[in-house]
């Protein structure tokens, strides 16, 4: 995948954090994600489609996601109040929106935020899309974003 | 002042109702989408619209066209994660009077307020 669709999410995973959560966060070198990737408590997923089509996931450790919500609503709940869902689609979207912005001409639509809350979880993309995993780090804790996405409109030039 | 707050977020309602309370503003509505809002802003009668954009049921550029079509004046503030420059041209052109990106700091959204409510006044 072009890094011009990955750095786009480095520095976006970046602003939200540290705009939202006045949280510095750490991000690690991208890399393809492999088949036996660490699995996700909570995972925040956002469609992308249009010149650019695919997913992007948002995945936390339970505890990182709890502190992750608290420090963005300004309460302490647990994964399964009703709000937690909410806060951490919010979360997504803002880190797709974000990156989606910065895509040089691409018109690219977002769907509304999924979110699943599950111990050990795995999101898989689709199989003919590779997956770039983007380690992010912060005092909360480690968090990821999984980044599967395809450049639909030079896929479309080219075809 | 009276201000709708019209987001399906419950997080970024209270965020922004959080802000909004700081600055003074006392009256304060909600809508989860665009249908909901066009029913609150004839019970409610805001003076202040905060509008996002992604929602399901009806967007927030719908909504925009649709208030604007019945010939509301009142003005609206777009909050949103569309941050590309054809998005905001296409925000004003349906008739809203200021855009604010999200993630944004609670002193940018003060400011936008701030901003738009003095040029409606002049």
């Amino acid at each position: 995948m072009d890094s011009q669709f990955i750095l786009p999410f480095v520095d976006s995973v970046t602003n939200v954090f540290e705009t939202m959560l006045q949280l510095e966060v750490q991000v690690g070198t991208p890399s393809i994600k492999p088949p036996d990737a660490k699995s996700h408590d909570v995972s925040g997923i956002i469609g992308m489609s249009g010149d650019v089509e695919g997913t992007v996931v948002l995945g936390f450790p339970n505890n990182t996601a709890e502190r992750a919500v608290a420090v963005f609503t300004g309460m302490e709940i647990t994964a399964d109040h009703e709000d937690f869902a909410d806060a951490v689609g919010e979360l997504v979207n803002m880190v797709s929106g974000g990156a989606k912005a910065k895509f040089t001409n691409r018109k690219v639509s977002i769907t509304c935020p999924s979110v699943i809350v599950g111990s050990h979880h795995t999101v898989t993309g689709r199989k003919d899309v590779v997956t770039i995993h983007i380690p992010v780090d912060c005092d909360l804790g480690a968090f990821s974003v999984d980044v599967s996405i395809r450049d639909a409109a030079a896929a479309e030039a080219a075809a | 002042m009276k201000v709708l707050l019209v987001d399906d977020s419950k997080t970024m309602r209270n965020i922004q109702r959080g802000i909004l309370t700081q600055l003074g503003y006392e009256q304060i509505e909600e809508a989860v989408d665009g249908e909901d809002a066009l029913v609150k802003v004839k019970a409610f009668g805001p003076e202040l619209i905060l509008l996002d954009w992604n929602m399901p049921n009806m967007d927030g550029i719908t909504f925009i066209r649709e208030y604007r079509g019945s010939g509301a004046k009142i003005p609206v503030i777009m909050v949103t994660t569309e941050a590309e420059k054809s998005r905001v041209v296409e925000a004003i052109k349906a008739g809203v009077n200021n855009y604010v990106v999200k993630p944004f700091t609670p002193n940018v959204l003060g400011e936008r307020i701030q901003e738009t409510l003095s040029r409606m006044a002049a």
